[in-house]
């Protein structure tokens, strides 16, 4: 079982994971918070959010497009973008599309193999949830994401870029 | 030149800082070289056939005299005493112990100098026209807007992971000097009919494996909306370049697949989704920018200059060193200055720390402190005056800094190649040699004209050999190495791809058979015309005779 970093104005902490990975081959728990492929999501993702009585978050591979979540976003906790290889770097368009194409406000977590020489992109992307496969602890977590003092260009984050830095 | 400020000056120091971790962690083994190896490439630091090697990013292919000494000082400290300049102006240091890394970083970074993005599948330093804010044919400071994309592209938190490498030119002149179009974006600056600047934007261009002229997909881009259309691009590319097979990963192979007319749909149809008020770079930001590029301080002088003149008449060594390396300036009683780094038994492209140090008096006595490298792997002073130019000549000379060989059959580009690359299949470098020999004879060498061999130790192509006038490819053929000639190809504005003359030769044979092509091609050559154009109005046969018609 993963451990779970999120991301709380800025700062990295462990967070208890409600969330359950439902596998294609695998029943839907009883009750729980579950996060479920794009394809049994579509075709279970209705029952289950109309039940009420559970979050439901999808995870999506790189080579889906998030634009197929467009009318449920509203509806879901999370969204998981997986990353097989952390050189495989799609997932960073899903999760800029999803926060600032959708405004979507839940959690992107990304999934994978995310290791912490990735945290500043990935914060920058808008993800504010991870679940590290190098060990990494909130500590060195944050101490990556914030190694540069500048960046140079907008994404999905507030940060202020070197141009609004040099305005003022 | 666009001066670092303290936000550019934190950046490299934060940059320099993480990586020295990296090694500290690499060193005292808490990473493997697995884990290592990406961490250090995005660092320029590749591991080759006998040592590291470092590549440091020279912005558009632009120095200062502080930036050049400090390359000597490295060279010297912590290499054998030279560095390599490659076809896309930056610089490589072959010799370096991993230990030493950091400090050399943080050596650069004193002088805003960096080896970021120099490797690893993400946007790399964008290339420019060596001769950018000296020559009258631009429509525009290209530099202005190679910086505008090297902010833009630093650690950009989407484009550091793509499919593959990825290569932006930028020129503003009819003639190309950067290869634009075998880019994987190549920007022409462009007056519109109505005054306004805008790109003509190329994708898909490239070399490697599989070799293309980059398509036109915009004819006109309004200069103010480029970071939004790269930003699209780069999109486009991101999510459906292949990631399955490295060799079919580049941008050329997804705009090949979809056809350049649908690719350029996709692109706009995800350029109007895109909010350019927050892409786009603002006009005050641009402004700044264009600033720093407008400040050469110009003296008013007249067209001609006496003391040039008097020693071209007397001094037939300068004369020719003004025929082939000096090119015309904007500004009256000034020249552009080509640094052949081709002499005679020399690697192609490499430059001694004395060399650099004299080149960066130079600049600073003579030439307002600027500097370039260019894609063919020479320097250049893009600012002297008429009247020290006899100076700054025989400076040149005493450096062995002044081969008369610019654009001519001896001013070769080449590969490291097997002397060095882990990559490669066979040397670059004593073939480049042996056909400098052959043609050491310089009024043979003028005779000819300007005629562009391309040498590549594998088909990666870092020697541009698809692109060259003659190209040759090192092939392995059971252990030993072999050469494969190609005709016809060019870089430059009339880019295209050349083709095969016939089977590979031995090693020893390369030098003859130039020989030959150049016998060929003044057998039959009409006024004024170029090996290239020979090439093109009488095609491969007459060129195949005169190389293999012995051998049948």
């Amino acid at each position: 079982m993963p451990k779970l970093i999120e991301l709380v104005e800025g700062q990295a902490h462990w967070a208890e994971d409600a969330f359950v990975f439902v596998a294609d081959e695998d029943a839907i728990p009883e009750s729980g918070d579950v996060i479920l492929s794009l394809a049994r999501f579509q075709v279970e993702g209705d029952a289950l959010l109309s039940s009420n009585s559970r979050r439901v978050g999808v995870r999506i591979e790189p080579d889906q497009e998030v634009e197929a979540l467009a009318y449920d976003l509203p509806r879901l906790a999370v969204v998981a973008l997986a990353f097989p290889k952390y050189r495989d770097g799609r997932a960073y368009t899903s999760a800029r599309l999803l926060r600032e194409r959708f405004g979507y406000q839940g959690q992107v977590r990304a999934v994978g193999d995310v290791l912490r020489e990735q945290a500043g992109f990935m914060v920058r992307c808008g993800f504010d949830a991870f679940e590290p496969a190098d060990g990494a602890t909130p500590e060195a977590w944050s101490q990556a994401a914030s190694r540069f003092r500048h960046v140079y260009q907008r994404a999905a984050d507030a940060r202020a870029v070197a141009f609004e830095e040099r305005a003022f | 030149m666009y001066q670092y400020d303290l936000i550019d000056k934190e950046f490299l120091a934060d940059r320099s800082a993480e990586f020295r971790g990296q090694v500290a962690r690499r060193l005292a083994g808490e990473l493997t070289e697995d884990q290592f190896k990406p961490l250090r490439l995005m660092n320029g630091l590749y591991l080759q056939l006998h040592a590291y090697m470092l590549r440091v990013a020279i912005p558009y292919g632009s120095l200062n005299p502080t930036q050049a000494r400090r390359l000597a000082q490295i060279a010297r400290d912590y290499d054998k005493g030279y560095g390599h300049f490659t076809t896309r102006q930056n610089i490589q240091f072959n010799w370096i112990k991993l230990k030493d890394a950091p400090e050399i970083l943080d050596k650069l970074a004193e002088v805003d100098l960096h080896a970021i993005q120099t490797s690893g599948n993400c946007i790399r330093n964008t290339t420019s026209d060596p001769y950018a804010g000296a020559t009258a044919e631009e429509v525009d400071d290209p530099r202005v807007w190679c910086e505008v994309i090297r902010q833009w592209s630093t650690l950009h938190p989407e484009f550091s992971f793509l499919p593959r490498k990825f290569k932006i030119a930028i020129t503003a002149s009819a003639k190309d000097r950067t290869a634009a179009k075998v880019h994987d974006i190549g920007l022409l600056l462009r007056k519109g009919r109505d005054g306004q600047l805008g790109f003509e934007v190329i994708v898909g261009g490239g070399q490697g494996r599989t070799p293309y002229v980059g398509p036109t997909i915009k004819q006109f881009l309004p200069t103010d909306r480029l970071l939004s259309y790269l930003e699209a691009v780069l999109r486009v590319y991101n999510r459906h370049g292949r990631r399955d097979n490295i060799y079919k990963a580049r941008i050329k192979i997804l705009v090949a697949a979809l056809g350049a007319e649908e690719f350029a749909r996709q692109v706009e149809e995800e350029w109007s989704k895109i909010d350019a008020a927050r892409a786009d770079l603002p006009a005050a930001e641009l402004a700044r920018i264009r600033a720093a590029f407008a400040t050469t301080p110009f003296e008013t002088l007249p067209a001609r200059s006496e003391a040039f003149e008097t020693a071209k008449a007397h001094d037939p060594a300068f004369a020719r060193f003004v025929r082939n390396n000096v090119r015309a300036h904007k500004q009256p009683g000034y020249a552009i200055v080509e640094i052949s780094l081709k002499a005679q038994e020399q690697t192609p492209g490499d430059a001694s720390a004395d060399q650099l140090e004299v080149v960066a008096d130079l600049a600073e006595r003579y030439g307002f402190s600027d500097l370039r490298v260019t894609h063919a792997q020479n320097l250049v002073l893009p600012h002297i005056k008429l009247d020290d130019l006899p100076t700054v000549f025989a400076a040149l000379q005493a450096a062995n800094l002044a081969t008369p060989n610019i654009d001519l059959v001896s001013d070769i580009i080449a590969c490291p190649g097997l002397d060095y690359c882990a990559l490669a299949n066979a040397r670059a470098i004593p073939i480049a040699q042996d056909i400098a020999r052959q043609f050491a004879d310089l009024d043979r060498a003028e005779r000819v004209g300007e005629l562009k061999i391309k040498i590549s130790g594998c088909i990666n192509a870092c020697g541009h050999h698809h692109v060259a006038h003659i190209g040759i490819l090192g092939v392995d053929k059971k252990g030993e190495e072999f050469y494969q000639l190609s005709l016809g190809g060019s870089g430059a504005e009339d880019a295209s791809i050349g083709k095969i003359l016939g089977p590979a030769l031995p090693a020893d044979k390369v030098a003859t058979a130039v020989d030959q092509l150049v016998g060929a091609y003044l057998a039959v050559r009409a006024d004024g015309e170029r090996f290239l154009d020979t090439y093109r109005r009488v095609g491969l046969e007459p060129f195949k005779e005169a190389v293999y018609a012995q051998a049948d």
